[in-house]
C-alpha cells in the first residue's frame, strides 16, 4: 500500500517531466538505454546471457532436454519460454505460482522467438514421433527497472544463440551433455521493443517510474526481414490506430541495431 | 505459424464462400442465463461462447480492493469439449494470457470509480472452438457487462483479420487460422475510435499490419451492430407491453 502511494506521488512527476519533453532519467522520448551483454554467463547451462538494459538485468538460462513430440507435430521438437518474477529483483514480486502477469511475459517473449522461426525446430527432430530435443528457456530478473520484456527477450535471443546441442546416446537413451553435437540451429535474430503510453506522451523502453505511471504498453517484435512477427498491448489504457502504425515502424527502424548487438555478442 | 497446406482462396473468394473482407455469420443473444446479474450467448462462425457477469459486488480476497474504483475480473476458458483434443479443465498458460488483456480491454470503457471496493466479476466460456476465440468471448463479454445494467462509456468490440496466402482478410476461421500467415486479434471502442486489445503472431510487413489493422476495425465495426442489436432485441417486448398498455389507458 505504502509502496502504491510512492508510485502515485511519482507518477505526477513523471507527467509533469514529459509535457516538458523530458524523461526523469534525461533521455530523449525515443532513446534506448544501453545495452550490455554477457553470453555464456551460466557454464552448466547449454546456452545463457546476461544482460543489461540500463539498471535492469536479466540471466537467461537454456536447458536442452529430449522428450516425445506433440501429436500435431511429430518431426519438430518442442521450446518453452517461462519467467520467473522473483522477489530478489523487485519488492513488488512475490513467491509462488505464476500469475497472470508473470504468463503473459513468458507468453509474448516467447511469442516473437517462436513466430520468427527463429529455432528450426525441425533439426531437432531424434527420432519422427518417437524423440525430439526439447528447448526450454528460463528467465530470471536480478533487477527490475522497467522494461522486463526488451531485456529478457534479448537475454533469451542470445542464449539460444550461443546454446550448444549436448549428444542424445541412442543406446543408453539420455543426454550425453560432454559431448555436443553442434549449434542449436537458428535462422533469425528477433528483436522486442517495448513502447510505453503515458496520458499523451509515448516514451521507448520505459524505465521502472514510467513504467508504473504508464496507461498502456505496446510491444512490437521485428524479424530480420524487417516485418513485425508478433505484437501484444498491455494495460488498460488504449491506443489510437495512427499511434500504432507510427510505432510500428519506429520499431522496425530501431530493431537493426539492437539485432547487431545481439549477433556480435553471441 | 502452422505449415500445413491446403488452397485457402479461390477467384478471390475463401473457402467458405466469404470475401476477404467479410465476417463469418454472427448471432448474439443478451440476457441468457438468468442467476447472472447479466449475461450473453455468442455464436460466431462455429464459435458458441457463453458469458455471465456478477457484481458489482464485493471483492475477495480483501487486498484485491481498490479504495477509489471496482476490480474488473475476467476468465476466459476453453470447455474440455471445445476442441480436437481434450483440454485440461484448469486454466493453461494460454487462457490466463487472454483473461488479463481481455480484462484490460474492457476497464478503459467501465465507469469503475462509481464502485469503489467491488468486483465486477466476468467468466465467458467458449463451448465450441472455431478460431477467434478470444475476441468472440470479449465481444460477448461486453454484452454481457451491458445487459448487467453497468455504466459504460460505450460497447467494446473485437474481431481479428489475418493473412492467408499472402493477402489480408478478415476474421480467419479454423483451416485459414491454423494454415494462416498472420493472426491479428483486436478489441476497439467505436466512440473513440481506440484500440484496448491488440496480440499479433505470424508475419506481417508495415504496410500489411496497417491494411489488418484497418480491416479489422472495419469487423469490430460489423459486430458492433450485431452487439447493439441484442441488447435491443431483449428490451423490444417491453416496448411493445408499454405502447400496448398506454393505448388501453389512452381509450379509456
Amino acid at each position: 500500500m505504502t509502496d502504491d502511494l510512492i508510485w502515485d506521488v511519482k507518477k505526477d512527476r513523471v507527467l509533469r517531466e514529459l509535457k516538458k519533453g523530458k524523461r526523469l532519467d534525461g533521455r530523449e522520448k525515443k532513446e534506448e538505454r544501453e545495452i550490455e551483454i554477457t553470453p555464456n554467463y551460466i557454464d552448466r547451462a547449454e546456452g545463457s546471457a546476461m544482460v543489461k538494459l540500463g539498471d535492469t538485468r536479466v540471466v537467461a538460462g537454456v536447458k536442452i532436454g529430449t522428450g516425445t513430440p506433440y501429436p500435431d507435430s511429430p518431426e519438430e521438437g518442442t521450446l518453452m519460454t517461462s519467467i520467473e518474477l522473483s522477489p530478489v529483483s523487485s519488492p513488488g514480486f512475490e513467491t509462488g505460482p505464476p500469475r497472470e502477469k508473470t504468463v503473459e511475459l513468458s507468453r509474448v517473449i516467447d511469442r516473437g522467438i517462436r513466430e520468427s522461426e527463429m529455432v528450426d525446430m525441425e533439426e531437432l527432430c531424434i527420432e519422427p514421433g518417437e524423440k525430439v530435443y526439447n528447448v526450454f528457456i528460463d528467465i530470471f530478473p536480478l533487477d527490475h527497472d522497467g522494461n522486463l520484456i526488451d531485456a529478457s527477450a534479448i537475454a533469451a535471443v542470445n542464449a539460444l544463440k550461443n546454446t550448444k546441442l549436448p549428444v542424445y546416446d541412442k543406446e543408453e537413451e539420455k543426454l550425453n551433455r560432454e559431448e555436443h553435437a553442434g549449434p542449436l540451429p537458428t535462422q533469425d535474430t528477433p528483436v522486442a521493443k517495448t513502447f510505453s503510453k503515458l496520458g499523451d506522451e509515448v516514451v521507448l523502453d520505459p524505465q521502472i517510474d514510467e513504467e508504473k505511471a504508464q496507461d498502456a504498453r505496446l510491444t512490437i517484435y521485428v524479424n530480420k526481414k524487417d516485418n513485425v512477427c508478433a505484437s501484444q498491448k498491455g494495460g488498460t489504457g488504449a491506443f489510437k490506430r495512427e499511434e500504432i502504425n507510427k510505432l510500428i515502424e519506429e520499431a522496425v527502424e530501431k530493431a537493426p541495431e539492437t539485432r547487431k548487438k545481439i549477433e556480435e555478442n553471441s | 505459424m502452422a505449415k500445413k497446406t491446403k488452397k485457402l482462396m479461390k477467384k478471390g473468394k475463401r473457402l467458405d464462400g466469404r470475401k476477404p473482407d467479410e465476417i463469418r455469420p454472427i448471432k448474439i443473444k443478451a440476457g441468457y442465463t438468468k442467476r447472472a446479474d447479466g449475461s450473453a450467448y455468442l455464436e460466431w462462425g462455429g464459435n458458441k461462447v457463453a458469458a455471465s457477469v456478477h457484481g458489482p459486488r464485493t471483492c475477495y480476497p480483501q487486498h484485491e480492493r481498490s479504495p477509489y474504483k471496482a476490480r474488473i475480473k475476467y476468465k476466459y476458458k476453453l470447455a474440455p469439449f471445445s476442441v480436437d483434443e481434450r483440454t485440461h479443465p484448469a486454466p493453461s498458460r494460454r487462457d490466463k494470457e487472454i483473461s488479463k488483456v481481455s480484462a484490460e480491454a474492457l476497464e478503459e470503457v467501465v465507469f469503475t470509480q462509481y464502485f469503489p471496493e467491488t468486483t465486477i466479476d466476468i467468466y465467458t466460456t467458449i463451448l465450441q472452438a472455431a478460431a477467434g476465440t478470444r475476441v468472440a468471448a470479449l465481444s460477448a463479454a461486453s454484452v454481457a457487462l451491458a445487459d448487467a445494467g453497468i455504466p459504460m462509456k460505450d460497447l467494446v468490440t473485437a474481431c481479428a483479420a489475418g493473412k492467408i496466402e499472402g493477402k489480408v482478410v478478415l476474421d480467419l476461421d479454423q483451416d485459414e487460422d491454423q494454415m494462416g500467415q498472420a493472426d491479428l486479434p483486436i478489441a476497439y471502442i467505436p466512440h473513440s475510435d481506440e484500440i484496448t486489445l491488440m496480440q499479433m503472431d505470424g508475419d506481417l510487413t508495415t504496410e500489411e499490419y496497417k491494411e489488418a489493422l484497418d480491416l479489422a476495425v472495419d469487423g469490430c465495426m460489423q459486430v458492433y451492430e450485431e452487439q447493439k442489436n441484442a441488447l435491443k432485441d431483449k428490451y423490444k417486448h417491453l416496448e411493445e407491453d408499454n405502447t400496448g398498455k398506454n393505448t388501453e389507458e389512452d381509450k379509456k
